[in-house]
C-alpha cells in the first residue's frame, strides 16, 4: 500500500481499527476519488517471514571457526557451467538484478555497471533493451529476453555475457509490466519502437512460446544464435518453485534465477506486490529440493533475490543452497535513492526520504528512477558506482564474517545445518530446526 | 564475387547437426559461400537462426520452430511449411514460406519482409515492431496483438481479436474479420495507405488489387490509462 504519512495523531479513547487503519481508510478514499488501483515502485512493504527470522549457529566446541581477516574464505562463483562455452566467473556471489533503461535513467544504469565491475560481478539489462552506457561500463552484462522484446536484437544478444529468459518477477508473478507515458522520452520511445508519451505495456507471456516444451526449443534457438557461447538463465518468480525450477532445468537452463515476493519493481499494482508470490526464504528449499532430485544442484546454479539487504541475508540464502544472490532495491538505495539530502523535494512529492516509492512517475529527486534530463543530471554515475561498490564490498565482508564464524573456507560451503529458525513460521519455511529444539515444523514429524 | 561465393553450398540436415549448419551460416558473414541450399530439414528447429549477412538460403522442405529467427539481411526461402515463431524478431532481409506458417509468425519482428503463401495461424505479427508481413491466405486469432510498427497484410480472412491492443501497425485485410480486438478499429484508407499496400503486394509478389482491402489500426484510446476505458482492459 502506498505510504500516506501518519496523519492526525490519535489519543486516549480514540481506538484505531486494526483492519481499517489510517492507511486503509486513505486508500479507500483515494480509490473512490480516482477509480484506479495504486501503482508504485519499490517492493513488498508488508512484513513477511524473512532471513531476519533465521539465526546462524557459529562454531564453538563441535565446529572450528576460521580466523577472521587471516584465513581465506572464498567468495568467487562460476555461473553457467552446464552448456555454455563461456561461463561467467564472478568474484562475489552478489549480482545486480535486471532493471530497465526507462525505469532508470541512463546515468543510473551506468552507475550499476560501474559499481558491479569494480567488485567483479555482473549487472543485468531490463525491459528496455541494452544501452551503450551499461554495456560500456559493465564488464559482465546479462541481457534479458522479456515478453515485450523491447529493443531485442541479435547484435546485443551476441555481445552479452549471458542471456536471461525472464518468465516472472517476484513483485508480480503472472503479471506484465507498465512504463507510464511520463517516463517515455524520445530515446526510450525509439529503443522500444513506440510513440513518445504513451503508456508502454509489457505482456505477461512471451509472444512466441507457451509452456515448458516450447521454452526448451526457444532456449535452443538462443544458443544457436549465439553459437552456444554464453550461459542462458531462466528467471522465475517464486510461486511454485519446486515445479518451475524442474521445468526450467528440463528446458535447458544453465542458471535459474528465483525472485521472491519481496523483489522490487519500477511500477506494479500494489495489490500484486503485496499479495502474489511467496517469500524467498520459503522458496529456496523447494528450489534446492527440485535441483537435488534432478541431480543438478550446483550443476545448474541457483541465484535468488527478493529483499536481500545485508551480508546476513546473503549468508543465509547461500546456506539454504543458493549459489549467488541478486539485488535490485538495495542497489538503487546504495546509489542514492531515498537519500535524506532530498528530503525537502520528497515532501513536495507527498513523500519522505525513506518512504519514497513513486518510481513509476519519473520525478525522482535523486535522478535515478527518471527520464527527466534535468533530474538525471543530478545523479553522478561515477559517485553512484563507487557507493554501490562500497556497499557490495561491505556485504561481502559481512558474508565472509558469518561464513568464517561457521568454519567455512568458502561462502558456498554454508549449509542448512548452520541455521536455526527464530519463529515457527521461519523454521517451517526454511526447513531448519526452531532455535533450541530439534523440531522442523511441517516435516511430518521428521526432525530434519 | 569469387567462385566460392557464387557457388551454391548444399547442406543435408540428415547428416549435418543444426549447430554445425548455423555456425557455418554465421561464419559466412566473414566470407565464403553466399548461396545455400538446405535439404531434408525434417522439421528441425532454429534452422538458419541468427544469420547476419546477405546470404541467399533455400530450404527444401518443412521447418520447425524459429526458422530464420532474428534474421539480418539474408533472403530465406522455405519450400514447405514453417513451425512456430517463423522469423521471430526478424531485423531485415526477407523470409518467404511457400506453405503455411504456424503460430506467432514474424513475432516482434523489427524490420524486413515476411511472406506466407498459405495461411498463418494464431498471433501472426504479435508485438511486431517494424517488420512487414504479407499473408496470402488467412490469419488466426490474436494476429497483430500489441502490434507496434510495420504493416500486416492479410489477403484472406482474419480470425478473432485482430489487432488487440494495437499501437501503430497498419493492418490490411481483404477478406472478413471475425472480430476486432480491444482498441482496434477500421480506419480511413488514404492515398498513403494505397501506395503502401500496393508496394507491399508487389514486393511480396502477390497479385491482388489493393483497392479490395480495408485498413485497421488503433483507436488510441488505451494509449494512456483512463478509468472510463476500464472495460477495454
Amino acid at each position: 500500500m502506498a505510504d500516506h504519512g501518519e496523519g492526525p495523531a490519535g489519543g486516549i479513547g480514540m481506538r484505531e481499527s486494526a483492519l481499517f487503519d489510517r492507511n486503509v481508510i486513505h486508500e479507500i478514499q483515494r480509490k473512490a476519488r480516482e477509480g484506479i488501483y495504486d501503482i508504485r515502485g519499490f517492493g513488498a512493504k508488508r512484513k513477511v517471514p524473512h532471513f531476519d527470522d533465521l539465526l546462524m549457529l557459529g562454531a564453538s566446541v563441535s565446529r572450528y571457526p576460521l580466523e577472521g581477516y587471516r584465513e581465506r574464505c572464498n567468495t568467487a562463483v562460476t555461473l553457467g557451467t552446464r552448456f555454455a562455452k563461456n561461463p561467467i566467473e564472478l568474484d562475489i556471489p552478489i549480482t545486480i538484478a535486471g532493471m530497465s533503461f526507462g525505469a532508470l535513467s541512463a546515468q543510473a544504469k551506468e552507475a550499476l555497471g560501474r559499481g558491479a565491475t569494480v567488485v567483479g560481478t555482473s549487472t543485468t539489462t531490463g525491459d528496455g533493451g541494452m544501452t551503450e552506457e551499461e554495456r560500456g561500463h559493465s564488464e559482465k552484462l546479462v541481457y534479458q529476453l522479456l515478453p515485450s522484446r523491447y529493443g531485442m536484437n541479435p547484435d546485443d544478444l551476441r555481445r552479452a555475457d549471458a542471456i536471461e529468459v525472464v518468465i516472472g518477477q517476484g513483485a508480480k508473478p503472472g503479471g506484465g509490466g507498465m512504463l507510464l507515458g511520463q517516463k517515455i522520452s524520445d530515446r526510450v520511445a525509439e529503443m522500444r519502437d513506440l510513440p513518445k508519451g504513451i503508456d508502454q505495456r509489457s505482456a505477461c507471456r512471451h509472444p512466441d512460446w507457451t509452456g515448458p516444451d516450447d521454452l526448451e526449443i526457444k532456449i535452443g534457438e538462443l544458443r544457436e544464435i549465439t553459437d552456444w557461447r554464453v550461459p542462458i538463465y531462466v528467471k522465475i518468480a517464486a510461486s511454485r518453485p519446486y515445479f518451475d525450477v524442474a521445468l526450467a532445468v528440463k528446458a535447458g537452463a544453465d542458471v535459474v534465477v528465483l525472485d521472491g515476493m519481496e523483489g522490487g519493481t519500477a511500477a506494479t499494482q500494489d495489490v500484486f506486490i503485496e499479495h502474489v508470490g511467496i517469500p524467498i526464504m520459503s522458496a529456496i528449499p523447494e528450489a534446492v529440493d527440485s535441483l537435488k532430485e534432478l541431480g543438478m544442484h550446483r550443476k545448474v546454479q541457483l541465484i535468488v533475490s527478493g529483499g536481500i539487504r545485508t551480508g546476513a541475508d546473503v549468508a543465509k540464502a547461500l546456506a539454504l543452497g543458493a549459489d549467488a544472490v541478486s539485488i535490485g532495491v538495495a542497489a538503487i538505495i546504495a546509489l542514492g535513492d531515498n537519500a535524506p539530502e532530498y528530503q525537502e523535494e520528497y515532501e513536495k512529492l507527498g513523500s519522505s526520504a525513506g518512504y519514497y516509492d513513486a518510481w513509476h512517475e519519473g520525478r525522482d529527486p535523486a535522478g535515478i528512477s527518471t527520464q527527466d534530463e534535468e533530474l538525471g543530471k543530478r545523479f553522478n554515475a561515477e559517485l553512484g558506482g563507487r557507493r554501490l561498490a562500497n556497499y557490495l564490498r561491505a556485504m561481502v565482508l559481512e558474508t565472509q564474517t558469518l561464513a568464517r564464524a561457521c568454519g567455512k573456507s568458502d561462502v558456498r560451503n554454508l549449509e542448512p545445518e548452520d541455521l536455526v529458525g527464530l519463529t515457527i513460521e521461519a523454521a517451517a519455511m526454511a526447513r531448519v530446526p526452531l532455535a533450541g529444539t530439534k523440531w522442523i515444523p511441517g516435516l511430518d514429524g521428521k526432525t530434519g | 564475387m569469387t567462385a566460392t561465393e557464387t557457388a551454391v553450398e548444399t547442406v543435408d540436415l540428415t547428416d549435418t547437426p543444426i549447430r554445425e549448419l548455423n555456425q557455418r551460416l554465421h561464419d559466412a558473414a566473414e566470407g565464403g559461400p553466399q548461396r545455400w541450399r538446405i535439404i531434408h530439414p525434417g522439421g528441425i528447429h532454429a534452422i538458419a537462426a541468427g544469420v547476419n549477412a546477405p546470404l541467399e538460403i533455400d530450404i527444401d522442405g518443412h521447418v520447425g520452430y524459429y526458422c530464420a529467427g532474428m534474421n539480418k539481411e539474408a533472403q530465406v526461402r522455405i519450400h514447405g511449411s514453417a513451425g512456430v515463431g517463423l522469423a521471430e524478431n526478424i531485423m531485415s532481409g526477407s523470409v518467404i514460406v511457400d506453405g503455411d506458417a504456424s503460430q506467432s509468425a514474424a513475432a516482434t519482428g523489427r524490420g524486413g519482409l515476411v511472406v506466407v503463401r498459405g495461411n498463418a495461424a494464431a498471433r501472426c505479427g504479435i508485438s511486431m515492431k517494424g517488420v512487414n508481413i504479407v499473408v496470402e491466405g488467412n490469419v488466426g486469432h490474436l494476429s497483430g496483438f500489441m502490434a507496434q510498427k510495420g504493416a500486416l497484410v492479410v489477403c484472406g480472412d482474419a480470425g478473432e481479436a485482430l489487432g488487440d491492443s494495437i499501437y501503430e501497425t497498419h493492418i490490411y485485410v481483404r477478406g472478413s474479420v471475425a472480430e476486432l480486438g480491444a482498441d482496434c478499429i477500421e480506419k480511413e484508407f488514404g492515398d498513403f495507405h494505397l501506395a503502401e499496400l500496393t508496394g507491399l503486394l508487389a514486393e511480396a509478389g502477390v497479385d491482388c488489387d489493393a483497392a479490395d482491402f480495408k485498413r485497421y489500426g488503433s483507436a488510441r484510446k488505451l494509449y494512456n490509462f483512463d478509468i472510463d476505458n476500464a472495460d477495454a482492459y
